[in-house]
């Protein structure tokens, strides 16, 4: 198939591996050359000049160069060899493979007080805010999204729609009528699934790019009306000061209400309390997703729904009402969509149309795609690679050390994103839990090769 | 005019061959070792490449608008009456000239020469077109090529018309030309230069008579609306279901 | 001589009326009326293209045929016009089952999960449309129980039981056209339809087949409607065949009668017309001189 398969025997051959890093340079002096060689930079009168940086050109093809050579001449034929002597893949698993779940699990519960026990109230904020609690909103979104495009084989570009609904709701209603968030909570989870039967219900005939693209569509008219309804959103401004959630009004985290959990607890006041408490909030409902996901597999629902995405046809000639199925999909997506977005509203205490870009939808597809169609513990590993691994470089400040004080790491942010998007996606083409696991079993349960999994039309 | 003329055409020309470069690269890289796996993969790895490509080009060149002396600015009245004049610009004739040159030229390419034939024998079935000895990675290879060469000169004129660019400028067109080769019908070259001019009139017609805030809720309504009642777009092939 | 009225005639399951189905200039299927008998395995066939998919197709509801009705009727009487009805209620309401020429199992899925597919509607009310399945309710628990009996019942039959947690997709060839066969089965059809059940069997899994076919015509209160290309299939269990050609009728009896009717004669071995009325000419001339 590719190049590097023609020649199976081991041993490094350098002329070729020569001849092909050539060829690389030179074509990476043409992708890189004009656009790094050249900076226009706008002069005093407002007119552009070039600036030439050819250092960084030489420097960025001489890597390229080198680096094809060594994988061409190394690590290609040691990959060739490796896969020559590897055995059948060994069926005993470590110990940490096999309880994976469950030490997950344990390590998101003790989390916020293993941070606590390490860095003290004041320094954990940032782990348990930045990391935590937004990995968990994508872990959820993604689980949300995962009953949509992993199960029923829909594709769902707009999701982050749904996630905008639930998240204005929350902040329209309680700045305007002062509801509690555990009143506004179901609410916006009940309105975004309204949202998803709206529009789910004309364009489930659609298949493949058509529905992906109106999908998308449906998410951007969100966002447009988001922000020039100014009268009801107030537009790109966005919505302020939406109330902090408490714990029934028994607990609340405002330093000056008598019922300010530092008072009661006789703790100085603090706004880590707050995270923490918002981390398990997440992670409650991140559960909770989870939980119902896993039940409306085993339910003949969620068999339905993958038998969709396995063959629609077939599913009809069994007597299954697609449209049925395929809008309880929609509507339930929407609706942990919902749940989260409420939730993002009443952590940040501010909305905006900002938050709901389309980049937003593909985050999120992405995240389903990159942890495997369908599973719910590798959609979770690919939320904290690619949200966790973001957040990261956001604190690589070190390399102004190493690159000078101009040097800005968080620039960067996005293009190892999207980077690491296409690697994985290159490295592991099923995500990193290609494998489906059966729904109800006999004898015993076998997992099923990715490889036979169908993605869907839709 | 003909040292401006010659200069446009000069920028055409590299900034084709730089972007079909990179475009050859990109598919090498991300999108060839995904053929045939997958469905949702080329997608996602897509979406990841579009990302890097915009924050590539804004690390590489800075995130401020760039702008450009103006290049071409003569314009033709075409009618006069109370002192409003209907005027065609240059630049408005040079895009609508090269549009046509060009989609007669790719029309021409994917109807009558064998590269157009083994492309459309690829879009039906590209494991049978393999059997038959069409080379399935060159063909897909040379489409991508073509497609970024004609994205070079899309972006080409985009900046002669608007004067003014900016690394994230790629994106809204890039959806909108998605939007419109889906509301065309994909597969359908007609169907997609259709699409694009609905696109562009139902744009300009909302903002002309309702509210220029809402013309791009009303090019995607009428995309949905389109696509509910023609779920194959307006020229598209119908999809049949053979059972 | 009076004729016998044929039992199809007389208790009909399904009965066709002058079905015609066209695709823009293509006739398909032209003007066809037939009946299948209730309890027999009727059988369609005719050369390549001749428009039997699409009576299929017609049946269960995935095209609508441009004229012509379907009449249903179950055992208990009730009557169905299948040519109103969307294809989903086909399967749930007038319970007619059916397999596809190119194989269509859910791959992805186990043997068991593909039964269990099947009983999507009974089970679909037992969870109380989801709700009550969700909070866990014993009523589901029952009822899932009572259809993971049914589909072990249908893996035996097939030969199956073993590889229940396999997914489908590992199934050999042979194996899946009885899988797809067992999950038909799994909707509790009153009637059949098989797309070439035989296409690609060797001679035992064909004579497996047919084992299995008889099976369910003699236990299952089921007719079977059948395509099929392989005479030898077609002449062992089946009851009633009806011929099409070029998606006219062309001949409709006992197999026997069917197997020495000229026409089809001709239209398997692709005569000419005129090589038609020549052998049909000289047959007349010989029954004229039998009558003699
Ligand atoms: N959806 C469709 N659109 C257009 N033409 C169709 C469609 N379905 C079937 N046909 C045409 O109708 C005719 C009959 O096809 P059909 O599949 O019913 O034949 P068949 O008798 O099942 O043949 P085979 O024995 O090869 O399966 C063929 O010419 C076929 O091309
Ligand atoms: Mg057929």
């Amino acid at each position: 198939m590719s190049a590097e398969m023609e020649r199976p025997v081991a041993g490094p051959n350098y002329a070729a591996a020569a001849r092909d890093a050539v060829l690389a340079g030179v074509i990476a002096l043409g992708v890189f050359g004009p656009l790094i060689g050249f900076k226009t930079e706008q002069n005093m009168n407002n007119q552009l000049v070039v600036e030439n940086r050819w250092g960084i050109v030489i420097v960025i093809v001489a890597i390229v160069v080198i680096g094809r050579f060594l994988l061409k001449a190394f690590v290609f034929p040691a990959l060739v060899t490796r896969k020559a002597n590897a055995g059948p893949a060994s069926t005993d698993e470590s110990f940490f493979k096999r309880n994976f779940k469950t030490i997950g699990l344990a390590f998101l519960l003790l989390y916020p007080v293993i941070i606590v026990s390490m860095l003290g109230y004041q320094q954990s904020i940032k782990w348990v805010d930045n990391f935590g609690i937004q990995i968990l909103i994508y872990v959820m979104l993604g689980w949300g999204l995962n009953i949509v495009v992993g199960l029923a084989g829909l594709l769902d570009l707009g999701y982050v729609a749904f996630y905008a609904v639930g998240a204005y709701s929350y902040a329209l209603l309680s700045s305007h009528f002062g509801f509690s968030f555990w009143l506004l909570l179901p609410l916006s989870g009940i309105l975004a699934a309204m949202w998803g039967v709206i529009l789910g219900f004309p364009v489930l005939r659609l298949r493949g790019d058509y529905l992906a693209i109106v999908t998308l569509a449906f998410g951007e008219i969100i966002r447009l009306v988001l922000i020039n309804w100014r009268e009801v959103t107030n537009g790109s401004a966005g919505i302020s000061s939406i109330p902090k959630v408490d714990i029934f009004g028994w607990i609340t985290f405002n330093v000056a209400d008598p019922t300010y959990i530092g008072k009661i607890l006789d703790l100085p006041p603090s706004s880590a309390y707050y995270k923490i408490f918002l981390y398990y909030l997440i992670l409650a409902l991140a559960l909770f997703t989870a939980f119902v996901t896993l039940r409306l597999r085993r339910l003949p629902i969620g068999r339905a729904w993958e038998a969709l995405r396995e063959d629609e046809v077939a599913c009809r000639s069994l007597g299954i009402n697609t449209t049925n199925t395929k809008l309880t999909a929609f509507a339930l997506g929407a609706m942990f969509g919902g749940f989260a977005g409420s939730f993002f509203a009443a952590r940040q205490g501010f909305v905006s149309p900002e938050s709901f870009v389309f980049l937003e939808s593909a985050v999120i597809v992405a995240i389903v795609v990159l942890g495997g169609m369908g599973s719910m513990v590798g959609v979770a590993i690919a939320a904290a690679a690619m949200i966790g691994g973001t957040e990261i470089l956001r604190e690589l400040s070190f390399l102004k050390a190493v690159f000078g004080p101009e040097f800005n790491p968080d620039q960067f942010r996005m293009l190892i994103f999207g980077l690491a998007m296409v690697t994985i996606m290159v490295w592991k083409p099923r995500g990193f839990v290609g494998n489906r696991e059966p729904t109800a079993f006999l004898h015993e349960k076998k997992s099923v090769s990715g490889s036979l999994v169908q993605e869907g039309h839709g | 005019m003909a040292s401006v003329a010659l200069a446009l055409l000069i920028v055409m020309v590299v900034s084709m061959v730089l972007t079909s470069l990179m475009s050859w690269t990109i598919e090498r890289v991300a999108y060839r070792p995904l053929r045939g796996s997958f469905r949702l993969a080329p997608l996602i790895s897509a979406i990841g490449m579009s990302i890097v490509l915009s924050n590539f080009v804004q690390v590489a060149q800075g995130p401020r608008n760039k702008p450009v002396p103006p290049m071409v600015t003569d314009t033709i009245v075409l009618m006069e009456r109370n002192g409003f004049a209907v005027t065609l610009s240059y630049k408005q004739i040079i895009i609508m000239v090269v549009t046509a040159v060009l989609l007669a030229g790719f029309w021409y390419v994917v109807q009558k020469t064998p590269l157009g034939r083994a492309q459309r024998a690829c879009e039906q079935d590209r494991k049978m077109a393999a059997l038959l000895g069409v080379n399935v990675d060159r063909t897909i290879s040379l489409t991508f090529v073509m497609g970024a060469a004609l994205a070079a000169v899309a972006g080409t004129l985009f900046l002669m018309y608007y004067g003014v660019v900016n690394f994230s400028d790629g994106f809204v067109p890039g959806v909108k030309a998605f939007t419109a080769a889906v509301l065309g019908g994909i597969g359908s070259l007609p169907g997609a230069v259709l699409g694009g001019l609905l696109i562009g009139l139902i744009e300009t017609f909302w903002s002309g008579y309702f509210s220029i805030d809402y013309k791009d809720v009303a090019a995607f309504s009428i995309l949905a609306i389109v696509l509910i009642f023609m779920p194959q777009g307006i020229l598209g092939r119908p999809e049949v279901e053979k059972v | 001589m009076a004729e016998m009225i044929p039992s199809w005639e007389t208790n009909p399951i399904l009965s066709v009326e002058h079905v015609t189905m066209r695709f823009g200039g293509l006739v398909a299927v032209n003007d066809l009326s037939f009946k299948a008998g209730r309890g027999d395995i009727t059988a369609l066939i005719g050369p390549n293209g001749a428009g039997k998919t699409t009576v299929f197709n017609c049946i269960t509801g995935f095209y609508k045929p441009t004229q012509g009705m379907l009449h249903l009727r179950h055992a208990d009487g009730k009557p169905f016009l299948l040519e109103r009805m969307p294809d989903f209620k086909i399967s749930a309401k007038a319970k007619v089952a059916r397999t596809f020429q190119n194989i269509r199992l859910f791959s992805g899925m186990t043997l068991l999960e593909n039964l269990l597919v099947a009983q999507h509607n009974p089970l679909m009310i037992a969870s109380g449309m989801t709700v009550l399945g969700v909070l866990g309710f014993a009523g589901y628990k029952k009822a899932e129980k009572h259809s993971i009996e049914r589909a072990e019942y249908w893996l035996n039959k097939i030969g199956l039981y073993d590889r229940a947690d396999d997914p489908a997709g590992d199934l050999p060839y042979g194996a899946q056209r009885r899988l797809e066969i067992a999950r038909a089965m799994c909707t509790e059809p009153e009637l059949l339809c098989l797309d070439e059940p035989a296409a690609g069997l060797n001679p035992r899994e064909s004579g497996e087949l047919n084992e299995l076919l008889l099976g369910i015509r003699r236990d299952e209160n089921t007719s079977l409607l059948l395509i099929e290309h392989d005479m030898s299939v077609v002449m062992e269990i089946s009851d009633h065949v009806v011929v099409l050609e070029y998606g006219t009728k062309i001949s409709d009896g006992k197999p026997e009668a069917v197997r020495n009717d000229p026409r089809v004669i001709a239209a398997y071995l692709g005569v000419d017309d005129e090589e038609v009325e020549q052998v049909e000419q000289a047959l007349d001339v010989v029954t004229e001189e039998a009558q003699q």
